[in-house]
């Protein structure tokens, strides 16, 4: 039945009905384009999501002192917890086989000023370790190295946007900034993905800012990475030692909750990835949504369109058209639309998801796309269902006796 | 060419079964006009579609060209239709978006007739009726008559054993119903057997035999002088 002579007969009844077959047609064109569109931007939203809280390292913990809540060996509750560069040695000692790296932060305020220029930023003393555990990628120059750390160097690392506001353009490699009222010379220049606001700090060694600061050996923030190959699992251990050599170190009770706390960013990353996962399965919720109203407006207008041409297909019976025959061409026919519109809305619904690259980011949609894969077999699902949505009519069509179909006014 | 004997026909609806046809015997020889007479409800509409291979009786024979008309499925109905017979109906029934020709030539397709050789085939039988000129035109740019008029080429494009007509001149004026009489009556003068359904009586006299029917039996089965459809227009 698949000749030439029945494509081209099918080819005559799609030309010469029109609207027929712009409706069906249009239908799954439609539910394509939007199943598209509507899939590309839950993955653009699972983009965005994911390099919202993916900037930074994800095999790090971080450290923060807190106060006690237990009394301990003789110490009373709500006794301040201060880290010092003790806490930084003695934890890489004693770690050594499990640390990939470590890095302790001060954070502070400075105007930053350079020439008549000046403004307020974040500063943030630091060590080497630190460019891995921020991700922070160098745009020119440099990063604190150990010599500045031992050597207390007065060099600064400035963000991008730092050196777009105080240079205005100009290069500020070499140039010498005043961070409150001392002087740093701009080492490097740097960038990040985890957006403006960390393009606008200014990194300093940790020892200079505790040298400035009266020469105190306190740290804030002390941020430890763990090598990768320990796994998961090894992770956890590590966490539960960790905290617990801590705990000795400062005479806290082992079941103090608040003296210090500990951000494992594996721990966030699950949490980020299930919330992740809840998004893609909302996305394919309200994909499979559409996909539905889809086949059910093909269904409808397949019914309607066998049921229109009930009388034309007894006529084609009177003069010697078998059910099967007739059948096939129904069949054929609405294959042929449905995979034709099909292909018309996957592809204007894919064009449009790649021209639209990263306009959307302000939305937080970024880089919206769809798995070939997915769209292809989200059309042939809805050829399937177009098929079988004009099968069902189109043999109870073939099944009326011609005299009952010509009567059928 | 067609046998008919002890021909039984009942519909039921609801509880009640309605008999139509009660017992029917006729026979048809070659190149006949057979005008089928009778009031509505006589059963002449159900006999036509018994004999169009569109219904099946209940009970008797029916041979058609010595051929047994029997256990008939839709996919064996349709073939003997396309075979053997040729429809004309009341209402034309061609199909509105396909032009005169392509409504001629669509019982080659289902013949599976080459294409090209369909076309020369319906353009030789819409010159017989006389409408070379409209081949091109869809049905609803031609009057009741040309459309009477090409749904008989079509009938005639398979080449079948026998014409069925029913009400051919039904929706027709006159004029324009003994226009298409005296092409019926053309085809039949080349030998093809024709059976007319109507309750026409000017209609059935330019037929060669007439039966008429009445409660589903026939009462009157007698030859008549044709009165030829020429005289009239």
């Amino acid at each position: 039945m698949f000749n030439r002579d029945s494509w081209q007969e099918i080819f005559e009844t799609i030309s010469k009905n029109k609207l027929r077959t712009f409706l069906s047609g249009f239908t799954v064109a439609l539910g394509i384009f939007i199943f598209v569109i509507l899939f590309g931007f839950g993955n653009g939203l699972k983009n965005s999501f994911q390099e919202f809280f993916m900037d930074d390292a994800t095999n790090i913990f971080r450290l923060f002192p807190g106060r006690t809540t237990i009394p301990h060996n003789g110490f009373k509750t709500g006794r301040f917890i201060e880290f010092d560069n003790d806490d930084l040695a003695e934890i890489q000692k004693t770690f050594k086989s499990k640390i990939q790296y470590i890095t302790p932060r001060i954070t502070r305020n400075y105007t930053v000023k350079f020439k008549s220029k000046s403004n307020n930023y974040g500063l943030r003393a630091v060590a080497p370790g630190h460019q891995a555990a921020e991700k922070t990628i160098l745009m020119k120059g440099r990063y604190i190295n150990n010599e500045d750390i031992e050597n207390k160097t007065k060099y600064a690392v400035i963000g991008r946007l730092v050196e777009k506001d105080l240079f205005e353009g100009k290069d500020a490699l070499g140039k010498f900034i005043d961070i409150g009222k001392r002087s740093f010379k701009v080492v490097g220049v740097f960038q990040d993905d985890g957006g403006d606001n960390e393009e606008r700090y200014v990194y300093i060694p940790y020892t200079t800012n505790q040298l400035i600061e009266k020469n105190t050996d306190k740290l804030e923030q002390i941020i430890v990475a763990f090598k990768p190959e320990i796994g998961y699992g090894g992770a956890m251990n590590f966490e539960e030692e960790l905290m617990t050599f801590m705990k000795k170190r400062h005479n806290i009770h082992p079941n103090d909750q608040g003296a210090i706390y500990l951000r494992n960013v594996a721990d966030d990353l699950e949490q980020n990835q299930q919330f992740g996962s809840l998004l893609q399965m909302v996305v394919s919720f309200v994909g499979l949504g559409t996909l539905i109203a889809g086949i059910i407006g093909i269904s409808n207008i397949m019914v309607y369109v066998v049921k229109e041409r009930t009388k034309e297909l007894g006529v084609r019976k009177a003069i010697g058209a078998s059910p099967r025959s007739v059948i096939l061409m129904i069949l054929q026919e609405s294959i042929f639309i449905t995979t034709a519109a099909g292909y018309v809305g996957l592809f204007s619904g894919i064009m449009l998801l790649s021209s639209l690259g990263d306009s959307l980011d302000d939305y937080f949609i970024k880089n919206p796309y769809i798995n070939t894969g997915t769209a292809i077999f989200a059309t042939i699902i809805l050829i399937v269902f177009g098929a079988i949505a004009g099968y069902v009519p189109a043999r109870r069509a073939a099944r009326i006796k011609p005299i009952v179909a010509l009567r059928d006014e | 060419m067609i046998e008919i004997k002890d021909l039984h026909k009942s519909y039921t609806i609801g509880k009640n079964a309605l008999h139509v046809l009660k017992g029917i015997n006729f026979n048809v020889k070659e190149g006949e006009l057979v005008a089928i007479m009778g009031s509505s409800g006589s059963g002449k509409s159900t006999l036509l579609n018994i004999l169009g291979m569109l219904d099946v009786a209940d009970e008797g024979t029916y041979t058609l060209d010595e051929f047994p008309i029997k256990d008939l499925n839709e996919t064996k109905a349709a073939k003997y239709r396309n075979k053997f017979l040729g429809f004309i109906f009341q209402s034309f029934n061609l199909i509105n978006y396909k032009s005169a020709l392509e409504n001629v030539a669509l019982p080659l397709y289902y013949q599976k007739v080459p294409r090209k050789e369909r076309n020369e085939t319906a353009m030789k039988y819409l010159a017989k009726v006389g409408l070379a000129d409209w081949a091109s035109h869809l049905p609803s740019e031609l009057s009741g008559g040309q459309k009477q008029r090409i749904a008989i080429a079509r009938a005639l494009a398979a080449q079948p054993k026998v014409l069925l007509a029913d009400e051919p001149t039904g929706a027709l004026d006159s004029k324009t119903s003994y226009e298409v009489m005296q092409l019926i009556q053309e085809i039949n003068d080349e030998g093809k057997t024709i059976l007319v359904v109507t309750h026409e009586d000017d209609i059935a006299k330019m037929c060669k035999r007439v039966v008429q029917l009445k409660d589903g039996v026939i009462i009157e089965d007698k030859y008549v002088e044709q009165v030829r459809a020429s005289d009239h227009v």
